[in-house]
């Protein structure tokens, strides 16, 4: 489980995240979704221990979040992370080799179902196939938590829904949890099994997304439309 | 099941009715193997907990059967499956009939109208 005691971040001046306090659930696709701004990445790398809290903690398991703490946490990152000059097989053998439980015959499969060349070098590949390859490698780790910053941030529908059949796919909902930041809430709605709603770095909502349709009678893009209307052009 | 779902009521619901739809046109037999829940998540692009929660609900309903480690069967009670066709029909005439009296229409206008229309349509292709 994770859990976020009374966490503020301030990046200098800007703050990033403030005083959340939240536990999620294991087993769960949830979803992290806010403006450009909002703290959703932040949230990230906070339980992927890339950033420390100024204020409060957030413990994965009971263990506070720090850099060790990726033996149990898959990050993929919304920037460009691997090495250009690898070819596709290069980068999993070395994330094998970083991750005792990254599982290569999963990692084969995946590259089988992504269609991906595995001699092709990564820099030679289109931005998809790049969004394929960075999949590839997260959910080929055992990890219990698996964290997706922006996985289908300016990549085409037919390399977002192949991204989503992915992680359908491939991800194991009975070991694993999955949290997700995305702007492509269309896209990700009937993924979702709860909703973390942030704005201005505040939770302004936290909610089960099938109990948020039957009590608002709204998807969860017509409910986000309604609550940030007007507040994006303040 | 490929159709995208309607996001403003919940998904595991629309599923199961998908799915009860599929067997009242015996496009599912009785004692019909359903898909895993993974491949059922992978069809219609949901969540697999969704797919999960839909078949505990036909569970619930007595329209499948889940047995230990061989996967979600559709019943072969077929009283049962009879009583669903019952059920679906009764709520589609309650809607139809809810509707209608909104609009002002009585009981005997109601009836009338159906009954012309159904002779209207071309024998045995009374369904779109």
């Amino acid at each position: 489980m994770i859990r976020f005691e009374n966490v503020s971040k301030r990046y200098l001046t800007k703050t990033a995240l403030m005083d959340v306090d939240l536990e999620l659930p294991e087993g769960k696709i949830i979803g992290v979704i806010g403006e450009n701004g909002s703290g959703k990445s932040t949230m990230l790398k906070l339980i992927a221990g890339l950033v420390r809290p100024s204020k409060g903690r957030v413990l994965v398991d009971g263990e506070p979040a720090q850099r060790r703490i990726a033996r149990k946490v898959a990050y993929l990152s919304e920037l460009e992370t691997y090495y250009p000059i690898f070819t596709v097989q290069e980068t999993v053998d070395y994330c094998a080799s970083q991750f005792t439980d990254f599982d290569r015959e999963r990692a084969r499969e995946m590259i089988d179902f992504m269609r991906l060349e595995p001699t092709a070098k990564v820099k030679s590949l289109s931005k998809g196939n790049r969004g394929r390859v960075k999949l590839v490698v997260t959910l080929s780790r055992n990890a219990p938590y698996i964290l997706m910053d922006e996985p289908l941030s300016g990549l085409d529908p037919i390399v977002r829904d192949s991204i989503i059949k992915g992680l359908i796919s491939f991800v194991d909902l009975s070991k694993q949890t999955v949290i997700i930041t995305t702007h492509e809430v269309n896209e990700v709605e009937s993924l979702l099994d709860q909703v973390v709603a942030l704005r201005d770095g505040e939770i302004i909502k936290f909610a089960d997304v099938e109990e948020l349709r039957s009590n608002e009678r709204l998807s969860l893009s017509e409910w986000m439309t309604r609550v940030y209307a007007g507040h994006a052009c303040k | 099941m490929k159709d995208d779902f309607n996001t403003s009521s919940p998904i595991y619901l629309q599923l199961a009715d998908r799915i009860q739809r599929h067997i009242l046109r015996q496009e599912l037999a009785p004692g019909e193997k359903l898909p895993s829940v993974r491949e059922m998540a992978m069809q219609s692009n949901v969540n697999p907990n969704t797919v999960q929660r839909t078949y505990g609900e036909l569970e619930r309903m007595g329209i499948v059967e889940t047995r230990r480690g061989q996967g979600t069967f559709i019943t072969e009670d077929g009283s049962r499956l009879e009583k669903v066709r019952e059920d679906l029909r009764r709520q589609q005439i309650e809607a139809f009939v809810r509707v209608m009296g909104e609009l002002g229409f009585s009981p005997r206008e109601i009836m009338i109208g159906l009954e012309e229309y159904l002779n209207e349509q071309p024998e045995g292709e009374s369904e779109s």
